[in-house]
């Protein structure tokens, strides 16, 4: 009984992953893609250009892949089929322009760290200095991932040692760690606290402006939709893309 | 041992076995293949690797300790006594073998984490589970729970309950009975279903990072050391998925070793 529940649950499991994503294969052969690997702050953003450089370019699909920008790199270095890549921190666009497998990038935005707190802030916080209060469940990145990086430098600028309870391997883990209340505060950044709308309450910081994220934006040098993809860059870069990523709380660049 | 055999196997079917076993190797295989042994020694003995490890051992050593004090009980139960919803019951105790670890992650945050079902509870006591050593501990229980009890449960079966009979009726108490006949009979299967709890435990990494965190020497055990060194240094990574896949392998070579004396 019990191994025929596994068998039937595993071919139940393989069906389902086989079956997707060969649904739309053919369905409009001559549809052009262009695909965007952008880190995952950008999703609310670049997903709402994405439907305005469609709207521009009849048969035209923009699709995006999402995630933390050093997976993306190591997709691409992979050989993953991209044509633009907007990274959240230009160390990891580095490692791909330094083995030429971007083009020149250029700064489209910018971001700073801010506290999130649960709603109603039942620890009280008001200020950088007091995410370092006894008792506090302070949550922030892993110093080796860019959010965590940019915690590090703002405590050293002001002068102040963070002991979280939790280094996280992103700025998701980081918010639901406060959406569920079970971090007094975390640190990440100005664009999540608005992303994440009523779930969460954010408290700029004067310390933030010590340390800027900016987000570099290229054109993958392998990309069979070159023009596309340089067109694709050209909007983000432009007054509309521009516009867009502020009410996402981006920074100019 | 296979050319005693009375009746051959078909031909064929080599042929699907060794790709299974292929498939498999392969991959342990391009893990040593990545290692880059020079540096090696100094990537598994840094302080945060170290730190990793040894809480991997100790978290998971006390989870399956754990599952034997919940497990064997209700495998016994499931396996010598019937009563109505049995059948579902077993499955829903089963459930966690299916679902998806950061399932079984959010299943615990909401009921230990500080506004969950337990939580308030807890923080009346002056206990907080989130964030501390303990949370990985359940995590890793619950996961790796179900799997003492599916094979000791399916161990208890195939012993059936003759001998227990016997020594009932030869004047024997019930826990003498569960003591001197039952769990010895059963012991290869009790051993492999703590092999396989600690197994488990040692490689959960969703429920973990989900509600317990992730700290150095706290919460950050081997499989979360292993995904945070990803994002930079892939060489460490590589080396500490190699640790990771010795200890597995020792701990099932223990539990062979272990099977064949008993």
């Amino acid at each position: 009984m019990r191994r025929w529940y596994a068998t039937a649950a595993a071919v139940a499991l393989l069906a389902g992953l086989s079956g997707c994503g060969s649904d739309d294969s053919g369905a409009e052969a001559e549809e052009t893609t262009v695909t965007v690997f952008a880190a995952a702050s950008l999703a609310g953003a670049f997903e709402e250009l994405g439907e305005e450089f469609e709207d521009d370019h009849e048969g035209v699909e923009v699709e995006f892949n999402f995630a933390g920008s050093s997976d993306l790199v190591s997709q691409i270095q992979g050989g993953a089929g991209a044509d633009v890549f907007a990274s959240a921190d230009e160390a990891n666009m580095e490692k791909l322009t330094a083995e030429s497998l971007v083009g020149t990038p250029e700064t489209f935005a910018t971001n700073v760290l801010e506290i999130a707190v649960p709603p109603g802030n039942p620890a009280g916080v008001a200020t950088l200095r007091d995410l370092t209060k006894p008792g506090l469940n302070l949550v922030i990145c892993a110093p080796v991932v860019p959010c965590g990086a940019a915690a590090q430098r703002v405590a050293e600028s002001a002068g102040i040692i963070f002991k979280p309870v939790s280094e996280e391997q992103s700025v998701t883990d980081v918010l639901n760690k406060v959406i569920s209340a079970e971090a007094d505060a975390g640190l990440v950044y100005v664009t999540d606290v608005k992303a994440a709308g009523d779930d969460v309450g954010g408290i700029e910081f004067p310390e933030s402006a010590d340390v800027v994220n900016v987000y570099p934006i290229g054109v993958v040098n392998d990309s069979e939709n070159a023009d596309l993809a340089a067109e694709f860059m050209q909007l983000v870069l432009g007054d509309d893309g521009q516009s867009v990523l502020a009410e996402f709380g981006f920074g100019k660049p | 041992m296979a050319s005693t055999r009375a009746v051959g196997l078909p031909g064929w079917i080599y042929v699907p076995a060794a790709a299974g076993a292929v498939f498999v190797l392969l991959p342990l295989l391009a893990i040593i293949s990545r290692v880059s042994w020079g540096e090696f020694f100094d990537l598994i003995t840094s302080e945060s690797s170290l730190d990793a490890l040894w809480l991997s051992l100790r978290t998971s050593t006390v989870s399956t300790l754990l599952c034997l004090v919940a497990g064997v009980p209700m495998a016994v139960v499931l396996a010598r006594t019937t009563f109505p919803g049995q059948d579902l019951l077993r499955s829903l105790v089963l459930l966690p073998l299916v679902l998806p670890p950061v399932v079984g992650g959010i299943a615990l945050l909401y009921t230990f984490g500080r506004r969950g079902l337990l939580g308030e509870t807890f923080e009346l006591l002056g206990l907080q589970i989130a964030f501390s050593t303990t949370a990985v501990v359940l995590a890793q229980t619950f996961v790796a729970l179900p799997f003492l009890v599916v094979s000791l449960e399916g161990a208890l079966r195939t012993a059936g309950d003759r001998y227990e009979v016997i020594a009932a009726s030869l004047g024997a108490s019930p826990t003498t009975v569960f003591r001197r006949v039952t769990l010895p009979l059963v012991m290869p299967g009790l051993v492999s279903g703590a092999v396989l709890s600690f197994a488990r435990a040692l490689g959960e990494f969703g429920a973990t990072i989900t509600f317990a965190g992730s700290l150095q020497g706290v919460t950050r055990t081997l499989p979360l050391e292993i995904y945070l060194q990803r994002e930079t240094d892939a060489d460490a990574a590589v080396a500490l998925s190699l640790v990771l896949v010795v200890v597995a392998m020792a701990v099932i070579g223990f539990a062979r070793r272990g099977r064949g004396v008993l």
